[in-house]
């Protein structure tokens, strides 16, 4: 033998699956959504996700560097894909100096306060998105208007989102086109606007196994179910707003959601009741964002609580 | 009323009525503590390394106020300054034992070592002891992966990257003794500090007889006992072909050292001799 | 009916190379090293002295206590060392060393059984289950599976446990390993000769033989070979790894739990291997004690991979030899399958019973990827065929929080590596949990000792 024996503990295979794999697929996932979010924006939304994308990685890597003095975690790619992340929770008219803010805060307070990745308690794309939101509300809730404002970023058109005009009241719910709320032809966030995108993304994760249904599937089950209830209208619910892709891509973050099934499933239920309180009695017209990070703060008491049922156990100890 | 008025009274009234309840139930459920015991608990290092024998600093500090005599009770972390100002406190001598340091029965480096596997795995000493016999044909010595390091509360042990074992620090160690309960191996002993700082052991735990020692490391003690017969003090055995010296009886002259075939004798805290500091130097030059 | 069991569980590639291998009967060395400890529980007592002439088959170390087994030499020859050798993992281990001279190793080459006490079939069917049991025991059988549990005790339940069902386990869910295959492609009659056997004595009437659906020709010839027994039936089962152990198998076969902490016997089933079924016959029909068993020598760059019967003491390195000697590219050499066998230090060491494969890796596939951070990602939950938290007691092992740990259920851990296999972070989970694993086993112990 020309090398000495390497020894260690069983298993000694190891399955293909890494962190950069599963960034990546999240990523690709994604891209339905980007492309819809450039045909309705055009050139806005192609600066803010390269300013946002971009800003992540530099804070990332800055901070490893020069503050933490450890090697860059770059390849995970899970900067790259909070930067992206982040991109589709902004308007595309914002300024780049608001998405830098943004992507310094996500990645700065959001990740690396906590210590990097896998330590985050919140969702750090959320965590920027909602700072944003507090800090600049008049940048942040002034949504260009689709399609018409491609070669526009500074000057764009701006309108309402559909939860906005609803929250104002200044239209009921029937008047409003469920085919482009479903294609993404109106205003809103760049990359929450075309649920189609976005389930045709969702699709794939499940397809690679890098998610499982239950929170997406409890938390738009929950929505509808609590909107059905309350009488609202479903499809506008369901489409609108940034639902689709915080069900989807957003609260199944694996580090700020919880581990086991059940706890799951009563995560998403929670964040679809919170955030249909919001729409329907709180300030903001739209909830998803906040719902999410309150979820996320549970996530650990979930975990602590809800375990998953042991081999061998009774399904029920009374 | 305006709204400033309704606020005040209502936030007024909250803080009053919460000032009264914490008041309360700080009376209702006071627990009476000797006022001593925090007086020491202050000067106290608050490491919580339970090298005294107690589970914690506070611990220490309570038996500490409840003891007749101070004779059992020692802050290692602390040193005798303190032991002092505690025996004041309560009223009581501080204990006169000797002062202890934890030293390693292994000097099996990367030279002294043939390395004969690459351990791939969890960075921990009880998990790579439990899977193998370890990178060497050594089954006594140390197994380099750190459990001492990280069990150290005072930053005393870092491990040499040149040798591969830990090497402990004379000013930082307190002889709380963590390495010595952590370390599979059980080759970290606590030993008299000795006068100056001074000691002298084996740094060899190998129990194998002596040609199948010496294969397994250089530095292997080989049990052949010329130490012990050279001890002018009766201070060494050997059982189980492992040379031992009592650190009570030994007085410091060295013999064994320089008798030592395998060199698994070695010594701390002495001043370097002219032939150490030119081997030194030269080994500077080298280097630079 | 499902066909597998259903919480947990990886897919490895198979990598089955020597699937198609007949077993390839292994020269009887001249040399062999016997030790006494090869199964789980005592170690045997040693009961011969420097210098005596033992023959093939004879007791060389005794049993000392219920939980042990017999140790028998697999040649003739004469005890010329009684002292330490060091084993496959570098710890040093008591040994017999028994050199054969010309005259006993053709003696040993001429006689197959080894013994002339062969019993007819008339004879057998007049042993009492007691009888087997004692056979059994003298004969020194341990589970062929990996474990090495005594077989004896399997047989001998706690009293008011009772057995209605006997499974074979002829899973085989190792990635690489198929010595179970070949012996029950090789030989099924003798092997439903011992499961019988085994029926009688567990007391049961009934027995279910698992496999799984990667050996579609084993599966048929047990239907076969069993068709119009109505006490034998074969259960086909998906592929997934770790079906083969025992609380997966009986809950995939028969959809039983065996309650968490408990022996299987609780959910009224006992396990054993094919090739414990085998050795049963063996020792039953032919007076032949535990003294050989079929091992897969297999990895990508093998010269003649395949499954051998080989004589239980012969060198290892001398096995190695016989398939080809070790390849160039060998980073990794281990005993076992990849999925739960243990990585060597080196190949001079003498074989043991509970040895079912050697596994060379080549070295570009012996390292373990960088350690990242968890990501949460809940991949080690979702393989835990046990319903553990892995990522959580890889924690508390680490930081040595056993009172959780404990309360987590890390005893339940049945070290398949489903964990470590999964995290795509590639963290050392199994290491720490197997560590936090002994420490609260003893913890627990020394509590229990003390009441």
């Amino acid at each position: 033998m020309a090398q000495l024996l390497t020894v260690s503990a069983s298993p000694h295979i190891h399955t293909k699956r890494t962190v950069a794999g599963c960034m990546r697929h999240v990523t690709i996932a994604l891209l339905p959504a980007a492309a819809c979010a450039l045909y309705f924006f055009g050139i806005g939304a192609l600066i803010v996700i390269a300013t946002s994308i971009a800003a992540c990685a530099a804070t990332e890597y800055i901070i490893n560097r020069w503050m933490l003095r450890r090697p860059s975690t770059l390849a995970d790619g899970s900067a790259i894909l909070t930067g992206l992340l982040l991109a589709f929770n902004l308007p595309s008219n914002l300024p780049v100096w608001a998405v830098i803010i943004g992507s310094v805060v996500a990645i700065g307070i959001g990740k690396m306060a906590f210590g990097g990745l896998g330590c985050n308690i919140w969702n750090p794309a959320l965590v920027g998105r909602v700072f944003l939101l507090i800090s600049f509300p008049v940048q942040m809730t002034s949504w260009p208007l689709p399609l018409v404002n491609r070669s526009e970023y500074f000057d764009a058109v701006t309108g309402a989102t559909t939860l906005g005009i609803l929250k104002l009241g200044e239209a009921d719910s029937a008047s409003i086109d469920i085919l482009a709320s479903a294609t993404g032809a109106i205003g809103g966030s760049l990359g929450e606007v075309s649920a189609i995108a976005l389930l045709i993304g969702f699709i794939y994760l499940l397809c690679m196994k890098v998610i499982t249904w239950h929170i997406p599937v409890s938390i738009l089950g929950t929505v509808a179910l609590f909107t059905l209830c309350i009488g609202g209208n479903l499809a506008v619910e369901l489409l609108s707003g940034g639902l689709m892709l915080g069900a989807c891509f957003m609260a199944t973050d694996y580090v700020t959601s919880p581990m086991s099934k059940k706890g799951m499933l009563i995560f998403g239920v929670m964040i679809g009741l919170i955030t249909v309180i919001i729409r329907r009695w709180g300030a903001y017209p739209e909830g998803v964002s906040f719902a999410i990070l309150l979820m996320n703060g549970f996530v650990p008491l979930i975990d602590r609580y809800i375990k998953p049922r042991k081999f061998g156990e009774r399904r029920s100890k009374s | 009323m305006s709204p400033v008025i309704i606020a005040i009274i209502v936030l007024g009234t909250t803080g009053i009525a919460g000032a009264v309840i914490l008041y309360a139930v700080a009376k209702k459920f006071y627990v009476n503590e000797d006022p001593r015991i925090a007086l020491i608990e202050e000067l106290l290092p608050g490491a919580n390394c339970g090298g005294c024998g107690r589970s914690g600093c506070h611990d220490f500090a309570c038996a500490c106020a409840a003891a007749s005599s101070l004779d059992n009770l020692v802050c290692p972390g602390a040193g005798t300054e303190v032991m002092t100002k505690i025996g004041d406190i309560v009223g009581l001598a501080p204990s006169t034992a000797k002062a202890k340091i934890a030293v390693l029965h292994c000097n099996g480096s990367c030279a002294n070592r043939p390395v004969t596997s690459t351990y791939d795995g969890a960075k921990s000493c009880a998990i790579l002891g439990n899977l193998y016999i370890g990178a060497s044909d050594c089954a006594y010595g140390c197994l380099g992966q750190g459990d001492c390091v990280a069990s150290c509360r005072w930053n005393a042990i870092h491990m040499d990257p040149l040798t591969g074992l830990p090497v402990i620090d004379s000013e930082l160690c307190t002889g709380c003794g963590a390495c010595t309960a952590v370390c599979p191996r059980h080759i970290i002993e606590l030993r008299d500090k000795g006068p100056k700082g001074r000691r002298v052991w084996v740094a060899c735990a190998n129990k194998e007889r002596g040609a199948l020692a010496l294969k397994e490391c250089k530095a292997a003690c080989i049990g052949c006992s010329k130490c012990r017969k050279i001890c002018p003090h009766d201070a060494i055995t050997v059982e189980n072909n492992l040379s031992y010296i009592d650190s009570s009886k030994c007085k410091l002259c060295r013999k064994c050292e320089a008798v030592c075939p395998t060199g698994s004798i070695i010594d701390s805290g002495f001043p370097l001799t002219l032939k150490e500091m030119e081997a030194l130097a030269a080994t500077r030059h080298q280097q630079k | 009916m499902s066909h597998t069991f259903h919480k947990g569980g990886v897919h490895p590639p198979e990598n089955k190379i020597t699937a198609s291998c007949h077993i390839i009967e292994v020269e009887l060395p001249r040399e062999v090293v016997v030790t006494f400890s090869q199964h789980i529980g005592a170690m045997a007592v040693c009961c011969r002295s420097k210098g005596e002439h033992v023959k093939r088959g004879d007791l060389i170390a005794k049993a000392s206590g219920f939980v042990s087994a017999n140790v028998h030499t697999p040649i003739s020859g004469t005890v010329t060392r009684l002292d330490k050798w060091k084993t496959a993992f570098g710890y040093a281990a008591d040994t017999v060393t028994i050199v054969a001279d010309d005259e006993d190793h053709a003696g040993d080459m001429a006689s197959i059984a080894g013994r002339e006490t062969l019993r007819t079939a008339k004879e057998v069917a007049s042993l009492s289950d007691k009888d087997i049991v004692e056979i059994i025991d003298n004969a020194g059988i341990v589970g062929l599976g990996g474990a090495a549990f005594p077989t004896k005790v399997k047989l001998s339940p706690p009293s008011g446990m009772n057995a209605d069902m006997l499974l074979i386990n002829g899973v085989e869910c190792e990635p690489y390993l198929t010595n179970d295959h070949a012996l029950m492609l090789a030989a099924p009659q003798k092997i439903l000769d011992g499961i019988k056997l085994l029926m009688k004595a567990a007391g049961t009437d009934r027995a279910v033989i698992g496999i799984e659906r990667n050996k579609d020709d084993a599966i048929k010839l047990f239907e076969k070979l069993t068709t119009g027994d109505p006490s034998i039936s074969v259960a086909a089962l998906d592929v997934k790894y770790p079906q083969g152990s025992e609380k997966q198998l009986i809950k995939a076969v028969t959809g039983r739990e065996v309650p968490s902490g408990a022996l299987p016997i609780a959910a009224g089933v006992i396990v054993h291997n094919v090739a414990t079924a085998y050795a049963v016959y063996e020792a039953v029909y032919l007076g032949k004690p535990l003294i050989e068993r079929i091992i897969t020598v297999t990895g990508p760059s093998v010269k003649r991979p395949g499954n051998y019967n080989v004589p239980i003491g012969m060198n290892i390195a001398d096995l190695v030899d016989i398939a080809g000697g070790v390849p160039a590219d060998t980073g990794k050499i281990i005993l076992g399958g990849p999925m739960m066998g243990r990585a060597v230090v080196s190949l001079d060491a003498p074989t043991i019973k509970g040895v079912s494969g050697i596994l060379m890796l080549p070295y570009d596939k012996s390292h373990r990827d960088a350690v990242q951070p968890c990501i949460r990602c809940a991949a080690c939950v979702d393989a835990c065929p046990m319903g553990l938290e892995p990522y959580r007691l890889a924690t508390l092992s680490r930081h040595k929080m056993w009172d959780e740990a404990e309360d987590d259920k890390i005893i339940n851990c049945i070290e398949c590596g489903c964990c470590s296999y999964s995290c795509p972070s590639s963290r050392p989970i199994l290491d720490y949990i197997r560590l936090g694993k002994t420490t609260v086993g003893s913890i627990i112990r020394d509590r229990q000792s003390k009441k």
